[in-house]
Formats: structure tokens, sequence, C-alpha cells
């Protein structure tokens, strides 16, 4: 079993030591004299015209330098869709956005000159939800929409508020329905909310005489960062350094472009002296963007014995009122709209849509965490009508190789074991031992099941590098560009470089501060792909590194390379071992008695790009856009008091088909992890909106996230199905563990309070008027 | 009485040092620790009280250094979590998973060890007292529950 050295265990993640001390660094910990600081002034209107601002005042106050305003910087951002200007300009689209921006010496002072911004309005009638928003008259949030510059593949509908529609068509619709014995039609939704990183998002710009552009910021994707500004401002990606420091949790909420785009637009205002910009926690809600919300038509149709033969959905995302990386979220929902089953007949139409809410980016589980909501939820209402367990349910229509995606793309031999999980899930949770189960008058347990699968939602020539650097004792300096963000993936890399190494990991050193200046090119720490892909470029690093140590040990030591090997900080004859180097003499050149030295440094180069990726058809969605799947069930205990509707989630139980865990406590971290925030979006995330569209709740506060002591007891397992083309065989794990979750908690109290619950979030006081209204009905 | 106006200088101790520092009056300890004395162990997660990320001990028991005042901190033992090393709480941390982006570390360890400081008994409904305070968003709590019960249990010596 345990053939490998330092893969499938658990050391000390690299990072530990400081993280315990407090030393490690953050954007926001690093002030430097003469450094300038800002503040921003936000919109108290969900939708409003500006007529005017007066900056005089503000200008006037003790420390500030500028005042800016969007006339000063009229440029177009926006990820994918250029909808967005830094500063609002001309009106304001949501409640909390960005208006005026004023630069001083201090953020005191620059807080204390916003209230002297006298900033007009002219109110305009808000776009409140998607149901106004895709009213035939409804007002438009974007009423240029059509003239919008957009990437490929996303499908803006001109004098609408569709910012993107993807489609899929496969199969006979009319006939799926038609073989159906039962079919269901139904709609669910929930609400948007917010990431909450404990960090607020922050940057740092700062503008050299030559024209260097220096930027340091919380992002998630620095090299996405240099090559949007770069196209944003017209720059040349040479002259824009991006460096990004360990993150204080991201989940999405810092990829793509943040503040990187103001920051250096201000730092111009100033004759590129160092700015920073640093979202408070209310800002970071408002003004930056959350998370999206959805709202999803799911029509299934099955044979009496539960065999799915149909569905037609229609999954609607609000966006807010930019589109930043939600119509990418949108599309990924279509391309895996069925979740983790075989679907022969199936319409999906995945709209994103424009409201005058708070504007939305990526989110774990990037559209499959709703879609997994929709399909789940209505896959117990099915059962319930079938009489079937809905767990049977699921195995019977389970997707394996062979199967297709809702692309019409075949399903590998790679394709994750999802029935196994399934069984394994129940075990963890004893469903047999009843998911029904009253305790006295006015209580009851029951459990509720929700699976999930995920492929990257990334670019088809998404890549990644690593670079090998060597040190005088032959420790190696490993240069990968993974952002730090929590998950510690770093330390996984380290894994499997000393593996190829056959070393300790002690004499692995990674780079934390992501320089793109000097790191090798990567997409972004995103969409759970990074030990999957980072992980194959380390692979093949190490090989050239080893080939090339071989090839000098082979000089040395006067026979073929091929009869060496290296391991335990060595290189020495296979079947000789006796006879060898060590590696300190030989990574950096291996020098002779007489001084005489040969070959130079060793320095270990490799790269991975995604294999035979392709973009999907406009009309039908055909087409092979993901790079693997994660497949895996989830699953929850409740009570429930049926007096108040007060309850508690037991346990959470998640099991993965992840390939191969490379370090199981880190991945075990990282499954709790998701299935928290996935218990606490289910339970209590949605921002409350009043009638003006204005949120009532953007703060810490009133936003309630999960607690400590509020957790349940969490099981966690996984299935190894190696991925084929996988470092060891691994898939990537970090999202997943949410997408089941929601699903899971809404059928589990639907369950309890034998009523087919339809939205999120489940507080007390919903479920209370959930049932008031059937009452009614 | 004591009155403080505009810019002043004041003593402060930190960990066991005396630290001198320029501030105004109504700068918060939170910032004075950060901007003025290179103290970013302590986090302004929301400035609000509500996260708990800039937790630290004042004699000895945790408090939120964004919600008072660095004046407010004179003459009174000030422990961050560059003062900490080597406890219990701060190895069974590394060893439970009691962290993952580190944000919201430092003030969960402060507040912890003073916990089991001032009652290393402490059962599941004090310990999810005290640390109801803070939040995390990464770790869903399971590795910091687990570090705490074990450094406990450590300094019990069990
Ligand atoms: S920063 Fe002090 S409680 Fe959040
Ligand atoms: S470890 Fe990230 S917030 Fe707790």
């Amino acid at each position: 079993m345990d053939q490998y050295k330092v893969i499938g265990k658990s050391p000390p993640r690299k990072d530990s030591k400081d993280k315990v001390k407090g030393k490690v660094k953050y954007v926001n910990d690093i002030n430097t004299v003469g450094m300038l600081h800002t503040a921003l002034k936000t919109s108290p209107h969900a939708h409003a015209k500006i007529i005017s601002i007066d900056i005089a005042e503000a200008m006037e106050k003790p420390g500030v330098r500028k005042v800016i305003t969007g006339e000063d910087i009229p440029y177009i951002v926006g990820l994918y869709l250029g909808d967005k200007y830094p500063l609002a300009l001309g009106k304001v689209r949501h409640y909390g956005e960005a208006v005026a921006a004023v630069i001083a010496d201090s953020e005191r002072e620059a807080l204390e000159a916003l209230d002297a911004i006298k900033i007009s309005y002219e109110e305009l009638s808000p776009v409140r939800s998607i149901e106004e928003a895709m009213n035939e008259d409804a007002a438009l949030v974007h009423e240029e929409l059509d003239t919008y510059q957009h990437i490929d593949g996303i499908y803006p509908e001109g004098d609408s508020n569709v910012a993107n529609r993807t489609k899929i068509r496969k199969g006979d619709i009319d006939l799926g329905f038609e073989e159906s014995d039962f079919i269901i039609e139904d709609t669910f939704s929930y609400p948007q909310g917010d990431h909450v990183a404990l960090e607020t998002r922050a940057a740092i710009a700062e503008i050299k005489e030559d024209g260097q552009v220096i930027i340091t910021s919380t992002s998630q994707a620095p090299f996405v960062v240099r090559s949007l500004m770069s196209s944003f401002f017209n720059i040349e990606p040479g002259k824009i350094t991006v460096t990004a420091p360990p993150l204080g949790g991201g989940f999405g909420g810092k990829a793509g472009i943040q503040l990187e785009g103001l920051a250096y637009l201000l730092s111009k205002a100033v004759e590129g002296k160092p700015v920073k910009v640093v979202n408070t926690r209310e800002q970071d809600m408002m003004a930056s963007p959350g998370r999206i919300g959805f709202e999803g038509k799911v029509k299934l149709g099955c044979k009496k014995d539960g065999e799915i033969m149909a569905m037609k959905l229609h999954y609607m995302f609000d966006t807010g009122a930019y589109a930043d990386y939600s119509v990418n979220i949108s599309r990924a929902a279509a391309i895996a709209c069925t979740g983790p089953y075989n679907v022969p007949h199936l319409t999906c139409d995945s709209l994103c849509v424009y409201t005058n809410h708070p504007f939305t980016n990526a989110y774990r589980g990037f559209g499959h965490l709703e879609l997994a909501f929709a399909i789940e939820r209505a896959l117990d209402v099915m059962a319930d009508k079938l009489g079937m367990d809905s767990a049977e349910l699921r195995k019977k229509n389970a997707i394996k190789a062979g199967d297709t995606s809702p692309t019409n793309s075949v399903m590998d031999e790679n394709t994750g074991d999802l029935s196994k999980c399934i069984d394994r899930v129940k075990e963890l949770i004893q469903w047999e031992e009843g998911t029904y189960i009253p305790l006295g008058e006015n209580k009851v347990r029951a459990k509720g099941m929700g699976c999930l699968w995920k492929a990257p939602a990334m670019p088809t020539n998404t890549d990644a590098g690593a670079i090998l650097t060597f040190n005088e004792d032959g420790s190696i300096n490993l240069n990968c560009s993974i952002v730090e963000i929590g998950q510690g993936t770093g330390t996984g890399l380290a894994q499997i470089l000393a593996e190829k190494f056959k070393m300790d990991l002690e004499k692995i050193h990674i780079v934390t501060d992501i320089n793109t200046r000097v790191a090798p090119h990567d997409w972004a720490t995103a969409a759970s792909r990074s030990l999957f892909m980072a992980g194959r470029a380390v692979m093949e690093a190490a090989e050239d590194a080893l080939t090339q140590i071989k090839e000098t040990a082979a000089a040395v030591l006067r026979c073929p390379s091929e009869d060496l090997d290296v391991a335990e900080e060595r290189v020495f004859i296979k079947d000789e071992p006796h006879i060898g180097l060590d590696l300190k003499d030989v990574v950096l050149g291996y020098v002779y008695e007489n001084g005489n030295a040969i070959r130079g440094q060793i320095i270990g180069r490799g790269r991975y790009i995604a294999r035979r990726i392709t973009g999907i058809d406009k009309e039908t969605g055909e087409g092979k856009p993901a790079l693997e799947w994660t497949l895996g069930a989830e699953a929850v205990e409740v009570e429930l008091d049926l007096k108040d509707y007060s309850y508690k989630i037991l346990k959470s139980a998640c099991v993965m088909d992840v390939g191969k865990v490379i370090h199981p406590d880190l991945a075990r971290g990282q499954v709790v992890g998701a299935m928290s925030m996935g218990l606490s979006l289910a339970t209590d995330e949605a921002y409350v909106f009043n009638s003006r569209g204005q949120v009532l709740n953007n703060d810490l506060r009133s936003f309630k996230i999960m607690r400590y002591g509020e957790m349940p007891e969490y099981l966690v397992d996984f299935v190894e199905t190696p991925q084929g083309d996988g470092p060891y065989g691994a898939r990537g794990l970090g999202e997943q563990g949410i997408i089941g979750i929601p699903a899971a908690v809404i059928n589990a109290l639907s369950k309890a309070m034998g009523m087919q619950l339809k939205e999120l979030p489940l507080t007390p006081e919903n479920l209370w008027r959930a049932r008031k209204e059937e009452n009614t009905i | 009485m004591k009155t403080y106006k505009d810019y002043e200088a004041i003593n402060l101790s930190i960990n066991g040092e005396t630290r001198k520092v320029i501030i105004k009056h109504s700068d918060t300890l939170l910032r004075v620790l950060r901007e003025k004395l290179g103290l970013t162990g302590g986090k302004p997660g929301c400035e609000n009280g509500d996260c708990g990320a800039c937790t630290i001990l004042l004699d000895g028991k945790p408090v939120k250094s964004c919600m008072m005042l660095a004046i407010e901190a004179i003459d009174k033992n000030i422990t961050t979590i560059e003062g900490l090393s080597n406890t219990e709480i701060q190895k069974a941390f590394v060893e439970y998973g009691g962290f993952q982006c580190g944000y919201c570390t430092s003030g969960f360890l402060l507040n912890a060890y003073a916990l089991l400081e001032t009652h290393p008994d402490a059962d599941d409904d004090t310990i999810k007292e005290w640390l109801q305070s803070n939040l995390c968003r990464c770790t869903g709590y399971e590795g910091i529950s687990k570090a705490i019960k074990t450094a406990q249990k450590k300094k019990a010596g069990i």
C-alpha cells in the first residue's frame, strides 16, 4: 500500500510556524513611509443618475492630496464584459457602489474628508429581482449593453438585462418527456450573499519613472491582473509587475481583477507615488463583488423505476449590477447543468441577469453549487413522488465512464465512482437507520443528501509552470505561481517534488509571495486546478532537474547516466549504491580537486497546459470544456424543533472521489471548511434588501456566518479512482465540499417538515413562513 | 484626571517591553499596534467588534483592539501574538489544523490561550462562550476545536 515516501502523509504545512506567530505578511500589513492612503465614497442608492459631485470642500481638508471621481478616470474595466468603470460615471447601479476616492497622507485623513464630498443624485427605480429584470418592460440596468466589448463565448442580449445566455441541447426533449412516467416541475432559489474572506481586499500601486507599474495585491490571479491591466490601460505587459502575498481567504472573491486598476489610476493621479487602497468590511461586501444569487426552474421526467429520461432546465443568475466573473458562472452551470447524472434528453438555458443589486463574481463552487441545489432538491421531490429512497434514485442515475456529459462529451475512464461515494456517505451518516426519526412530540431528526460534480471552468489554454533552483546544501527552491490562500497547495506541491527526489520535505523551500516578474506563468489560483496543473508542472521540472543531475554525475562517475538514481540527497549507481555523489556537490556544478569545474548549476523547468479542451457550440453547447470531473456525495443530519422551527445540524458528511489524496489532513481541512461554508450559506447567509434596493445587512454583525460552537460533527472520507493524467492520480478538491451541502440541508429540513421547501436561507423564521404559506393554500 | 490632546507621546507595555509611541488620542489600539509599532499579527477583519481578528490580551484578558483606544491601554500589560511563543495552544494549532489562511489565527490563539489560563478545566459550553467572539471562514472550526481540547489536556498533564 505504502509505496510512497511523502505522498499520502500529512507533514506540517510549510507556513505553520509563521501563521501561529502572526508573522505572515498580508497586503494590508505593508505600510511604508511616504505611501499615500485612500478612502472611497459610496452610493446610498441602488439606481440613480449622478447629477453633480462637488469636491471643493474635501480638497481643502487636512492631509488630502487629491479627490478623484469617475470623470477623472473614464476607463472601462470589466473582466469578460466591459460594463464597468472603476468609479461610477454618470450613473450608479447598486447600493454601495464606489463613486469617488480621496487620496490623503493617512487613511484617517482620507476617511475624514469623505463627508465633505457633496454628491447630488436623481433616483431611478431599481431593478430589485431576477423576476423584475426579466419583465418585458423592465428598466435596463445597462442601456448600452449591445455596444459593450466582450470576450468570445458569451452572448449579451442587447436591450434586455441578460448579460449572457448559454444553451445546452442534447437528445430529443419532447421524446424524453413522452417516455417519462412521472414529471415534476418546480423552481428553487436563493438570494445573493458574500464570500466573507476574513481579510478584506487591498491593493498597493506605484508607477516608476520609466513607466514600470508595481502592484501588490490580494489577488488569486496575479497573471490575470497583469494581462487585464495591460489591456484596460494600454500598458506594455512587460512593464507590469504584480505580487500576490499570501491571502487571508479568497473563495473566488479575489480572482479576476479587483482593486488593482483603481489603485493604479489613483497612483497615476499623484505622479506615481505609492498608493494603497483597502476595503473596509462594509465596502468589501458592497463595493467589491459578492456571491451570486440564483433561481432555477427544473422540469424532470423519470421512468417508474427512477431512470431519468429528460430534464428541461432554466437557470437564472442574479449577477447584480455588473457581470464580472458571473457571465462565466452561468456558463459553467450550463456545462454541468444536470449534476452528476446520465440524462439522455436535455435542454438548458442558463442566464446571467443584471439587477440593481451589488455585483458578484466567482464564489467557491462556481455555478455547480447553484445547479446542485436545484437538481438535488428536484431529485428529492421526484423520489417522494416515486416512493423511492432518494439515495437509490441518485445511484440509479449516477454518471459513469462511457456516459455523455451535458455537452455531449464522453466521460472517460478517469470518471470517479459516484456510486461508491453514495454508499460510503450513507454509512457515515447511518442512512439505513432511517432518514426520518421522530423524537417525542415536537422534535424530529432527519437526513438529506446532495451529490456533486465539478470541472474547472477555465480558458482552454490554462497553464501552470514550475522552476527549480538549488542551494549549496543540495536543498531545492520550488518556484510555482500558486497563491497561498489558506489551502496549503504549496505544501502539496513540495510533497510531489520531495517524492520525485525521494528527499525530506524540509529540504524543499517554497516561494510564498508570487511575483509575476520572476515566477513562471500560471493562469490563476482558482477553479480547484492548482494541485493538478501545477503538480504536473512540478513533476516535469523534477524530471528535467534529475536528468541534468544525472548527466553531471555520469561525467564524474564515468558511467552511463541511465545507470544512476537519486534519493536521500545523493546521486548514485543503482546497482552499486555506495558509488555516488552528494547532491550538494552536483547541483551548482561539480568541482574537481584541482579546481576544474563542470556543467554549472541545475535549473529544473516544468510546464503544463490543459489537454484537448474546447469551447462549446453557441446553439447546442456541444464541446469538451472540462479538464477533469470530481464527483462526490454529501449528507447532513438535522434535528428540528417543530414548535419554533429552530434546528441544529448534527452531522455533515462528505465522500469525494479525489483520485489520490496527497496530504490527508489538508484535504480534510478543505472539505470541512467547504462544508461549513455550505451549511452557513444554507442556514443563514443572504443579503436583505429594502424596497429601495439598499442592503440592510452589510456588516458582520448583521450578516451572520457560522460561529464557533455551531459546527456539526464532520464526517469525511475519500474514494481514490486514479485520475490518469493527474499528479500521482490526484484531481481537484478545494471547492467541491460546498457543492452538495445546501441541497442536503434543504432536503433534510423538507423531510423533517414533511413539505417541499424551495428557498434559502433556511432561518427558523423562513421555515415558519413556509409552513404558514402552505397552510393558507 | 489626565487629559490627552492631539498628538501625544505615550508609553505602552507590550509583550514585556516598554514602547514609546506618538499617537492621536482617537487612534484605536489596533491601528497603533499595526501601523506605529509594526505588530501586524492582529488583523482588521471588520474594525467593528464583530470578528475578533484583532484580539489582544490586556492584563491577560482578551480584548478586541479595534474597539478600544490606545490611550486606554496605558499602564496595562498588552500581549499580542508576537509575544506568545511555543505555547501548547500554538503547537496544537499546528498539529490539528487550527488554521488555513491564518488571518483569524492570532485572535483565536490569544483568546484560546487566555481561556485556558483562566479556566484550565473549561467545559464545552465555556469554550463556546469564549470563542464565539471570533470568526473563522476557512476551517469550519473543526481543527480549532480539536486544538483547544488537546492543549487543554496537555496543560493538565493528561
Ligand atoms: S477587527 Fe476587531 S473585531 Fe473585527
Ligand atoms: S483560517 Fe482563514 S479565517 Fe480562519
